[in-house]
């Protein structure tokens, strides 16, 4: 396990400029989404007159709040693709952003407690070998083998039964992940513009032409919305619906300790997931609280079963402290997974959905997004994903891999 | 926690109750009469509003009976709690923190 002392915080990643009247390509959300989607227009589309609008303070949303989690063992293919894009991505983007986010793959284990979870556990390793993605069953031994500190013995409420491994998943510190997309498309001409929000669209018939702000109008030639929960709010402004539902999910850490989880660890069955930081403590998620919710908080019963599983999995942790929790708010979809494309309004394309696991998919969600802003159309990995398979019924069933409860 | 009054059982915390989504949502009068939009509109589609929504709920672990509650998604006070029967009442959020 890394020890290496966190990077220094730089003076200065990006500049704070006004808006300016218009730009070729507004993104709304300031967030890994937001920025990623930014930094491959510029560098992969040659299209830098874009501007990115935030309305709180950069990364202060979902990016600050997630568990760091990175994996690609989705079930199926269409998942696989994009999935594994993102981390073939992320595991060039600290040299490419020539920034040590400490990515560290250290691998994750998804645990079975029951026959179902078994099966379903089985089946996902094959797809995943077919698919080029590094996948393996362990029984309860060899999970113990990966992660001593995990409680396979059979003497508890929900046995582990087996896991699926995948070594080259892991964790990266999510900020510092999201500054070193904001600097590099800073440099390359973005305006990254904090405090902004948008209030209402500015359209031409059934086509945007701009933004209402909390700063004022902002023309726009093409708008990008990757706002995550609150993406049903800013679509209604725009005029159409989508299909999502906005919860609130929580995490927690503890205090730290010394390097003691080697690991990823996340349960369907028994609503936990569990890494440790590279400071030491550990970081934990739930469920999502099961009501709508836009408050960034949830309920503290939720917090309570997610520490009975943690314990009953690892009871080296029993006597760890909450140190502090928090609430983030996600946008999940029928099927669990996303929605990248067009809209039903011209020259506004939407990149949401991603609900619960969105942050593992921060450079595949902005590669996608950015071609298809460029373009107008959807790029072959995220064509699957459009808004038009609820009517079509191609869904993309992600609920077992998606790995939290909704 | 929130706390929800149930029209049968009264005032309980919310670990007793399951959550239901929208309220008011009808199955379509004519099914056979619906376009393949129309039906994933029925199936998929709910609205998300930040404010005031009402919604449904079970009293799981006491009369295990259907209600309905308005509810402010922002502030997650709730303003109304009411029976199926009923109309949705007409009450305004308090604002708070949104």
């Amino acid at each position: 396990m890394s020890t290496t002392p966190l990077p220094e915080h730089p003076d200065h990643l990006w500049r704070n400029p006004e808006p300016r009247s218009s730009y070729d390509v507004v993104i709304v959300g300031g967030g890994g989404h937001g920025l990623a989607t930014a930094y491959y227009l510029a560098k992969v589309h040659g299209i830098t007159n874009v501007a990115v609008l935030e309305k709180g303070w950069l990364a202060g949303g979902n990016m600050a709040r997630n568990t760091t989690i990175i994996r690609s063992n989705y079930l199926w293919d269409e998942s696989a693709g994009i999935y594994e894009h993102a981390l073939k991505l992320w595991e060039g983007l600290p040299e490419e952003l020539d920034y040590d986010f400490l990515f560290s793959q250290r691998g994750v284990l998804n645990l079975a407690h029951t026959l179902q979870d078994v099966r379903e556990g089985v089946r996902r390793v094959g797809a995943n070998k077919l698919n080029g993605v590094d996948a393996e069953w362990l029984d309860p031994q060899q999970v113990a083998e990966v992660c001593p500190i995990l409680n396979v013995s059979t003497d508890t409420r929900y046995p582990v039964l087996g896991g699926t491994y995948q070594p080259r998943a892991g964790i990266a510190k999510h900020d510092h992940v999201a500054w070193a997309l904001a600097r590099r498309a800073d440099e390359m001409g973005v305006d990254i513009i904090q405090h902004c929000e948008v209030t209402g669209f500015v359209k031409d018939g059934d086509r945007v032409v701009g933004v209402e702000t909390t700063r004022g109008r902002i023309n726009a030639g093409r708008v990008g919305l990757a706002s995550s929960g609150h993406s049903s709010v800013l679509a209604e402004k725009a005029g159409f619906r989508l299909p999502v539902q906005s919860h609130p999910l929580q995490a927690l850490v503890s205090e730290l300790h010394e390097p003691v989880h080697p690991t990823v660890v996340m349960s369907n069955h028994v609503h936990v997931y569990v890494s440790q930081a590279h400071k030491g403590e550990l970081v934990m998620g739930a469920g999502v609280d099961s009501y709508n919710g836009y408050g960034q908080r949830g309920a503290f019963h939720v917090i309570e079963e997610q520490m009975a599983a943690a314990v009953e999995l690892f009871p080296v942790f029993a006597r760890a402290h909450v140190l502090r929790t928090w609430g983030g708010i996600v946008d999940v979809t029928p099927d669990a997974s996303p929605i990248i494309g067009t809209t039903p309004v011209e020259n506004m394309y939407v990149n949401c959905g991603w609900g619960t696991g969105g942050f593992k998919a921060t450079p595949a969600a902005g590669w996608t997004f950015a071609h298809t802003i460029a373009t107008g159309a959807p790029h072959p990995l995220n064509a699957p994903f459009a808004l038009d398979r609820f009517v079509t019924g191609a869904l993309i069933d992600e609920h077992g891999a998606a790995a939290v409860a909704h | 926690m929130l706390r929800l009054n149930c029209p049968w059982c009264g005032p309980r915390d919310e670990t007793e109750f399951h959550y239901g989504g929208q309220a008011h949502v009808p199955f379509p009068a004519d099914p056979h009469a619906l376009d393949d939009r129309q039906w994933a509109e029925y199936v998929f589609y709910r609205d998300n509003p930040k404010g005031p929504f009402a919604e449904r709920w079970m009293h799981a672990t006491g009369c295990r009976r259907w209600f309905n509650a308005v509810r402010d998604t922002a502030t997650y006070q709730v303003l109304a709690t009411y029976r199926l029967d009923e109309p949705r009442p007409d009450v305004l959020s308090e604002g708070g923190n949104r």
